[in-house]
């Protein structure tokens, strides 16, 4: 589903619409606007962390490369290691590095999957305090995971899906974990490709 | 399966047992004798070789720019079509070849793309049998590189000195050669259609037999 | 802005190789083995046959190219980075000219240590007219590498990938092998036909040209599923 957010997927039936625009018309630009923090990281190993900031910055147009990536350095704590490959870096560092990558150009949408997954407590909850901070600031974000405990406070909604079909939603859920257990033991509800408007977040330029 | 289809299978079967009596009874070449009368077997499939090729080339772009997975069998079905009329052509050729020529085979500009084009389709095959999930699309893509190979084959033989004849032979046919030819092209082009629903048909009954499976599985 | 993308790739790919150089040195072995293979095969009385430089020469480039597009490729999925590429508003053509500059610059580097040495190995004077066959070289390689990244790009996520992209490659880029071999072989005759070559020449910018603009269309189709 991730994938078809990114407008990397046509989805086979069901319409998903981002604000006012449309995703086989404006995918470049839509793109431009989303950032992805997937499960293998997007990085390369071969280069340095600001080379790989810095190229990133640079596909998506952010206006100074350098001074962006620096920032992003910064808020990673990686700033000491700008200059080491990635390959050398442990796994908690690449996934800070990876985040920033994603948010590099300051996207509206922001797609996790599975983020928290080898993540200690310390880098976990640091994590989530950047996730708050980014929802608090206007992004949308849509997170992916098998993990239930995450704080509820987090969540605006929660669907859930089995066998790639949406079955339950729930706005501002409390305890996750019971809701997962109602869902799973009752009864699918198949839809035929419900229609997902992605909110507000996104508008043509020049609509305001 | 469509209504024109039985009567259709009627006709070209038929036209399949009038064809040898037409050929048997048609002139004999002077130079060659009665190796030419595989002539009327070898240009007949060589037109739907090139026939199927296109079809699959079309039917590729639509389905790269629509997704219709109609188009895709279409495809697919057509890919197989090249390979068997190619299979054809190239037999028919040579056996033609060793009389008229002296040779079995000559690395000349429409042998050589042809027999290229044909493994393109025969690759097209491997493809859509091993590539695993989205090798439909990379099918497409690929249908599209060999299709863009079939103008060249027609039109080289007329302006590479070869000794494959050129393309204005078969306008200039008297009426005795060109008859049993045409009935022969009308066979083979009815056999292509044939074929192709037929295949298409297939996998529009294997798409709906997984469509059935995934429904039970939930 | 294409351009500047193009570059970045570009960049980003040279970088990336230079950090390890594992494509371009394996990559050159494997064709130098090449070359020597056929070289012994075809050895009669002690010395090679003169006259297999040119396609011993284009069947090396085809093989190196080759391995070089399945490495090039493999690295990318390796940290599904093909991906992020793709998912960036960067235009996708874009970056496929970046990836078709890179390999063909890998496969020109290989090139001059090949040429070398299939003219010593064979007796060729290859090196006689080098702006003819720099010309030739260049657009023969463009063509093979315009088919091969669009392909290789293709198959990243397919199975048996590895043996699907020759499989797939050599009968659509034949005509290119074969215009080539044939344009080089015209080369290394005593009396050079201007003629000839200038045909071959032509022909292999034609290739090139349908190569390119058709992979051009169909590179962002193929990419999204």
């Amino acid at each position: 589903m991730l994938a078809m957010l990114a407008t990397l997927l046509r989805p086979t039936s069901g319409t998903i619409r981002y604000g006012t625009m449309d995703p086989r018309h404006h995918g470049a630009s839509l793109r431009a606007s989303i950032g992805v923090l997937g499960h293998d990281l997007f990085l390369y190993p071969e280069l340095t962390a600001r080379e790989n900031l810095e190229f990133f910055a640079g596909l998506y147009s952010v206006p100074d490369a350098r001074a962006a990536a620096t920032e992003a350095l910064a808020q990673a704590g990686l700033a000491e290691r700008a200059g080491d490959p990635v390959s050398t870096f442990s796994r908690g560092m690449r996934q800070r590095l990876a985040l920033e990558r994603a948010l590099i150009h300051r996207p509206t949408l922001l797609l996790l999957d599975e983020p928290f997954t080898g993540l200690d407590d310390a880098a976990g909850s640091a994590l989530l305090a950047r996730l708050r901070a980014l929802r608090d600031s206007g992004a949308i974000i849509v997170l992916a995971t098998h993990d239930l405990d995450l704080a509820g406070d987090l969540l605006d909604r929660a669907i859930f899906l089995r066998d790639g079909r949406m079955v339950d939603s729930a706005d501002r859920p409390e305890g996750l974990r019971a809701l997962y257990r109602k869902v799973m033991s009752g009864h699918s509800d198949v839809g035929a490709g419900p229609n997902l408007d992605v909110g507000a977040g996104f508008s043509r330029p020049g609509d305001r | 399966m469509q209504k024109w289809f039985t009567p259709a299978a009627v006709v070209c079967g038929l036209m399949l047992a009038v064809a040898p009596l037409l050929i048997a009874q048609a002139p004999y070449e002077s130079t060659m004798g009665l190796v030419q009368k595989i002539f009327y077997v070898h240009l007949p499939s060589a037109w739907v070789f090139l026939l199927s090729a296109i079809v699959c080339g079309v039917a590729s772009i639509r389905y790269l720019s629509g997704g219709n997975p109609r188009h895709d069998r279409t495809a697919w079905a057509a890919a197989e079509l090249v390979v068997l009329f190619g299979a054809i052509t190239l037999i028919t050729g040579p056996l033609w070849a060793r009389k008229a020529w002296g040779v079995w085979w000559l690395w000349d500009v429409r042998l050589t793309s042809s027999l290229m084009g044909w493994m393109v389709a025969i690759a097209y095959m491997l493809l859509r049998k091993y590539g695993g999930p989205g090798s439909d699309k990379l099918g497409a893509g690929l249908a599209l590189f060999g299709m863009a190979n079939v103008p060249f084959i027609y039109i080289s033989v007329n302006y590479w000195r070869t000794i494959h004849p050129t393309t204005n032979v078969v306008p200039t046919l008297p009426t005795s050669f060109g008859l049993p030819l045409w009935f022969s092209a009308v066979t083979f082009l009815l056999m292509f259609v044939l074929l192709l629903r037929l295949r298409v048909g297939l996998e529009e009954q294997r798409a709906r037999l997984d469509a059935l499976y995934l429904v039970t599985d939930e | 802005m294409f351009a500047r993308i193009v570059w970045l790739v570009l960049r980003k790919d040279f970088t990336v190789e230079v950090r390890s150089l594992e494509i371009a040195y394996t990559m050159l072995f494997f064709a130098v083995s090449c070359v020597l293979i056929f070289a012994f095969a075809l050895v009669q009385e002690g010395r090679a046959p003169e006259g297999g430089a040119a396609g011993i020469l284009w069947i090396a480039i085809a093989f190196a190219g080759t391995l070089a597009l399945g490495r090039t490729f493999e690295r990318e999925r390796q940290s599904e980075t093909l991906r992020a590429l793709l998912l960036a508003p960067a235009a996708r053509p874009a970056i496929y000219v970046g990836k078709l500059l890179g390999i063909v610059a890998l496969l020109i580097g290989a090139e001059m240590i090949l040429v070398p040495l299939v003219a010593l190995l064979f007796q060729a004077p290859l090196l006689a007219r080098p702006g003819w066959l720099a010309i030739i070289l260049v657009l023969g390689t463009l063509g093979f590498a315009a088919v091969g990244t669009l392909f290789a790009a293709m198959l990243v996520r397919a199975r048996s990938r590895d043996v699907l992209l020759p499989v797939l490659l050599y009968p659509i880029t034949v005509p290119v092998i074969i215009a080539g071999v044939r344009a080089t072989a015209a080369l290394l005759q005593p009396e050079v036909d201007a003629s000839i070559i200038g045909f071959w020449i032509a022909l292999l910018a034609c290739f090139d040209v349908v190569f390119v603009t058709l992979a051009l269309w169909t590179f962002e189709p193929l990419m999204t599923d």
